[in-house]
């Protein structure tokens, strides 16, 4: 056992995908960075993209596989389309999931779509990472995190990784996937440590994690909202409540059986996400419980998610729009009245 | 230049095919018998054939919702093409696609692409794959006049020369973008002077002329392998149809249509078949082959199964659950 933060983690999960399948590439703004020239020696890999997680990639495994782009995000994002369908195992960033608007026909259109519009006989095994989330100060284009946006289309599969040990056991699997896979990293959980196995599997895709076990109420924490929900459990805990906090990790597939195997114990749930409310992540999972649990609940089914505005910069108006702890023990509370 | 004769055959018979094929699904799209959108490439015959008679069988190309002519030159299956575009199971892409989409990965088409300029990034990945695994397949992306302003275009570009890929771009220049003119919606005295924002090599055609066409993109082939370096060809000829059938055609003037009439395709490569040797009674057998084909292909397309509906639900992952795809 090794502790590693969740970027240390990635950058594991790089390296050993790019020494067991020479096929794996890196494509992105920045990825290295710097002069990337022989002449200038010591200048590559300058910054491992804007958090430093591919750093050391490019001096490990040259300029052929982790290529810097221009900042052309539709250039190659469909440049990975193209080579993932012919043969290679494309890794391209994102830089932050923001910046989807510039290329999200590549996306939506193409790389969901290829395998079915043309009949089943290719495959687009890539794999976008991008960085998500809130509370960075970074403002309204820099700071959300879009869960649904990638969710609702069909041929994409879309992870988010809360600790360590999935980031790195999910990556593997993600790398190895013969679907495209959006892989999500939270910036505020970057340096976040546990514990990680030395040879970690590669983690399913559509499992979900209960992360701690309960029989009063069901919390579906949604990435790093894992974090405010341990705290709340904790609290809640000298007030004699059991909270179960499942951590669903893939929304595409969703484990739903975990769900409602929770849901028909406890009778009530709440659902934390820090995306937007409409259409949202939380707003799907609630409906499928309702769908599927409807004779086990106790309780109305609460999402707690931040407002319907843009994520505002300023340190108070951000704070407010991020779910907190005190907010999701207040919520705990109003359903265990039911 | 000389020609093999094989490969000539195949030239003038798949010029044919095309014309036909084209001329046949205009007809029966009247007839209301297509399911959806038809977009029928009477003009280009001469940059199809030309170009992919240049090609190998397993190069890699893309192709738009223009695309029967690029399809049937890159030696798709007839009947599938055909199947495909009346929704039947046995269709090229099960039926999933549909006549903006027939491609045959099998037959190196990368995809056919509904969105404009879609294709050009996408080969430009097959072409950097072949560049890592050091293979031998030749990269090429078509697409129109109309895709020229489009920035997935340049941001391919931009890459493919940053990075040495060799490729080519193929712009088929048919003087319309959708229902908007080449002359009123492009300011650059010629098309291919965009390529030289990148240092791009380029080079312009008569995309009417079968033989020109196949020359140019033979020289551009082996020049962008030798010096590792994408090359930006341009064929001018004229789109016949409307954008799709069913277009009124207003803004395409009648003198404009009689003009380009001249230069037909097809008709320049029967008035050259004296160059090469080749009888009228030879040009008459091939446009029979090709007729005979056509119809055939039409014959079984048409008793050709539907797909079941539940078919809808596959191809759309490799691996997924199929209890989330859709819930009994």
């Amino acid at each position: 056992m090794t502790i590693l933060t969740v970027k240390e983690a990635i950058n594991q999960a790089l390296v050993e995908s790019f020494t067991n399948d020479k096929n794996v590439i890196l494509m992105g703004e920045d990825i290295a960075g710097g002069k990337g020239r022989e002449q200038y020696q010591g200048t590559q890999d300058a910054w491992g993209g804007p958090f430093g997680v591919t750093q050391g990639l490019l001096t490990k495994f040259g300029p052929e596989r982790v290529r810097d782009t221009t900042i052309a995000e539709a250039g190659f994002f469909g440049a990975a389309v193209g080579a993932a369908m012919t043969g290679l195992r494309p890794i391209v960033e994102l830089m932050y999931v923001d910046f989807a608007g510039v290329c999200f026909d590549q996306l939506m259109n193409q790389a969901a779509k290829m395998r079915y519009m043309f009949g089943g006989k290719q495959n687009v095994p890539m794999v976008v990472r991008t960085v998500v989330g809130a509370g960075f100060r970074a403002g309204s284009e820099h700071s959300q995190t879009l869960y649904s946006l990638y969710t609702h289309i069909p041929g994409l599969k879309v992870v988010a990784p809360y600790d360590a040990i999935d980031a790195k056991g999910l990556l593997l699997s993600s790398i190895i996937d013969n679907d495209p896979v959006i892989f999500m990293e939270h910036k505020r959980l970057y340096m976040s440590k546990c514990e990680v196995p030395e040879n970690l599997k590669p983690i399913p895709l559509g499992k979900g994690r209960i992360r701690k076990k309960g029989k009063d109420i069901t919390i579906v924490a949604i990435q790093r909202m894992n974090l405010f929900a341990e705290e709340a459990a904790n609290i809640l805990v000298d007030e004699g409540v059991e909270c179960e906090i499942i951590d669903p990790r893939t929304y595409s597939p969703l484990d739903e059986a975990l769900l409602y195997e929770s849901v028909k114990k406890t009778g009530k749930v709440i659902i934390i996400d820090e995306s937007n409310p409409k259409c949202s992540l939380a707003s799907e999972i609630s409906s499928l419980i309702s769908e599927n649990c409807f004779s086990d609940l106790k309780a109305p089914i609460l999402k707690l998610t931040a407002p319907h505005t843009p994520v505002p910069f300023s340190p108070p108006m951000e704070d407010f729009y991020i779910p907190s702890t005190k907010k999701i023990i207040k919520s705990i509370k109003t359903i265990l009245k039911y | 230049m000389n020609i093999d004769q094989n490969k000539l055959k195949w030239i003038y018979k798949k010029l044919f095919t095309i014309r036909f094929f084209e001329e046949k699904i205009k007809k029966i799209a009247k007839e209301k018998l297509v399911p959806g959108y038809l977009h029928t490439c009477i003009g280009s015959e001469a940059i199809c054939v030309g170009v992919m008679s240049a090609l190998n069988e397993d190069d890699w190309i893309s192709s738009t919702y223009r695309n029967h002519g690029h399809a049937i030159a890159k030696n798709c299956e007839l009947k599938e093409i055909t199947s495909e575009i009346f929704g039947r199971k046995t269709g090229i892409c099960k039926g999933k696609g549909g006549s903006m989409h027939i491609s045959d990965f099998n037959k190196g088409m990368l995809g056919s692409f509904g969105i404009v300029a879609a294709g050009p990034p996408v080969v430009l990945g097959a072409a950097l794959q072949e560049k890592i695994n050091k293979g031998s397949k030749n990269s090429v992306t078509f697409f129109g006049d109309g895709a020229i302003h489009n920035g997935a275009f340049h941001e391919a570009a931009g890459l493919a020369k940053l990075w040495d890929i060799p490729m080519l771009f193929v712009c088929e220049n048919n003087g319309y973008a959708e229902a908007t003119a080449t002359d009123w919606h492009l300011n650059t005295k010629n098309l291919s002077d965009i390529s030289r924002a990148y240092n791009m090599i380029s080079y312009r055609g008569d995309g009417n002329n079968v033989f020109e066409v196949r020359e140019i993109t033979q020289n551009a082939l082996n020049e962008s392998i030798k010096k590792n370096t994408p090359i930006f060809l341009e064929f001018k000829n004229y789109r016949f149809s409307g954008q799709y059938e069913g277009d009124t055609q207003l803004y395409q003037p009648l003198e404009e249509i009689n003009e380009a009439k001249k230069t037909d395709p097809i008709k320049i490569a029967i008035e050259k078949a004296n160059d090469y040797k080749l009888s009228s009674i030879e040009i008459n057998n091939f446009k029979k082959q090709a007729l005979d084909e056509v119809e055939e292909a039409f014959k079984f397309a048409e008793t050709q199964p539907w797909p079941e509906p539940e078919d809808s639900l596959n191809d759309v992952y490799v691996n997924y659950p199929k209890n989330l795809i859709l819930k009994v």
